[in-house]
């Protein structure tokens, strides 16, 4: 069985290389007709990878239909190469898919050509080719999702980073917007970099503003007090802020206890708590004139 | 044995605990400083840990009893200087210390315990906690 098996690939890889040029001008034509983006790869481009998936695959097919054997390499290598790229150009799966796929066509033909005369025969070497071909699919399949997912995870990483700033508003008060649903991972982050700073700082008042939070359920009111009560072990105090009406109401049906923690509706609120908290007060230098001005007037009058 | 010196300034006692505290040290520190407390009578304790960069439940409940036993004996505590992953530490083991004071450094926590003993000072209950 082995033998046969040995024998068709090895027909196959000396079908490839007579029918080449046939193969490759059928397998472009059929390309175009079907899912050709001019608008995102070049002809030169693809007409240089077919060439090259030819050649790899006449050399690689003596080696048997198992396309995880080392004479593969070089062709899963390439293959992988054109997904990540294709991944990159912004192709569907299936417009990649159909890059190894789309080969189909014109290599049977070339099988029909060679067996003509022996049906069975012809059978049995389309068969093995189908199954190669289809392997050799998914394979590109595989190597674009796992591009995209690549891709996926370093947006979340980066997104991780990006969405938790730790500003200064005032000398001893920190600021933290908070924008995005919270789970334990970015809290974790939040948490962390927020406690740095208290250090680095030296802030008494930190105010965690939560109007960019779209929802509080029981976790990401858990991971707001673990944040105040850390912040709080290190002799910092905290306010929350920007709780907005509808999460208000959210927090007491749910029997959250934020009884501990300062609330404040808005962000100015707590800031003007928290230079009360300092010891600073806000004064209109401008009012304070005109209230002179006027006073003068009256003394005048 | 290592001991943990307990300093006097004034009123207050300082302890900074510039060693990994292990549990016998920890326990040795309770005995020490309650000492300290009642021999003194001093009206203050400020406890630097800002060194302090391994803790667990073990220690974490024995900073929260030591300064229980201080109040009880009529003496404010301040924990001063937590590190951040310590402070994650104990909020992970469920530990917030209830009722221990904190403050960022030492001269935050000696201004919060003169409030406070000040506060205590001028009406003899109602102190804020």
């Amino acid at each position: 069985m082995a033998t046969m098996l040995n024998q068709q690939t090895t027909s196959l890889a000396s079908i490839i290389a007579k029918h080449k040029s046939e193969i490759l001008s059928q397998w472009i034509r059929e390309m175009s007709s079907a899912t050709r983006r001019s608008d995102l790869i070049k002809d030169s481009e693809v007409q240089s990878q077919c060439a090259r998936f030819l050649d790899l695959l006449g050399d690689a097919a003596p080696a048997g239909s198992n396309i995880q054997a080392t004479a593969y390499e070089p062709l899963r290598e390439m293959l992988g190469e054109v997904s990540r790229r294709r991944a990159q150009q912004g192709f569907t799966p299936t417009e990649t898919a159909t890059f190894v796929l789309s080969v189909k066509r014109p290599l049977f033909t070339a099988i029909k050509e060679e067996h003509a005369k022996n049906a069975s025969e012809m059978a049995t070497e389309m068969w093995s080719a189908t199954e190669l071909l289809d392997s050799l699919g998914l394979l590109t399949t595989e190597l674009y999702l796992k591009q995209r997912e690549e891709v996926i995870r370093r947006q979340q990483e980066e997104m991780l980073e990006l969405s938790t700033p730790v500003v200064k508003l005032w000398d001893g008060i920190l600021a933290l917007p908070l924008i995005g649903t919270l789970d334990s991972a970015r809290t974790q982050v939040v948490m962390e970099s927020l406690l740095e700073s208290i250090v680095q700082t030296n802030s008494r008042v930190a105010i965690i503003d939560i109007t960019g939070v779209p929802t509080v359920d029981t976790v990401v009111a858990q991971h707001l007090l673990k944040a105040v009560t850390a912040a709080r072990l290190m002799g910092a105090d905290c306010i929350i802020s920007g709780v907005r009406p509808q999460i208000a109401q959210t927090i007491v049906h749910l029997g959250i206890n934020l009884l501990d923690v300062t609330t404040k509706a808005t962000l100015s609120d707590a800031f003007s708590l928290a230079m009360k908290r300092a010891g600073l007060t806000l004064v209109r230098l401008d009012a304070n004139k005109n209230g002179r001005a006027k006073g003068e007037n009256q003394n005048e009058n | 044995m290592e001991k943990i010196p307990i300093l006097r300034m004034g009123e207050f006692l300082l302890v900074t605990i510039q060693v990994d505290m292990h549990d016998r040290l920890a326990i040795a520190l309770q005995d020490d400083l309650t000492n300290r407390i009642s021999q003194t009578g001093a009206r203050g304790v400020l406890i630097d840990i800002s060194s302090l960069e391994i803790v667990d439940s073990f220690i974490g409940r024995m900073i929260g009893n030591i300064a229980a036993m201080s109040r009880v004996l009529d003496a404010e505590t301040v924990v001063v200087g937590m590190q951040p992953a310590v402070a994650i530490t104990l909020v992970e083991l469920g530990m917030s210390l209830p009722g221990v004071k904190t403050a960022l450094n030492v001269d935050a926590g000696m201004e919060l315990l003169r409030e406070s003993v000040n506060d205590h000072k001028e009406a003899e209950y109602g102190s804020r906690i």
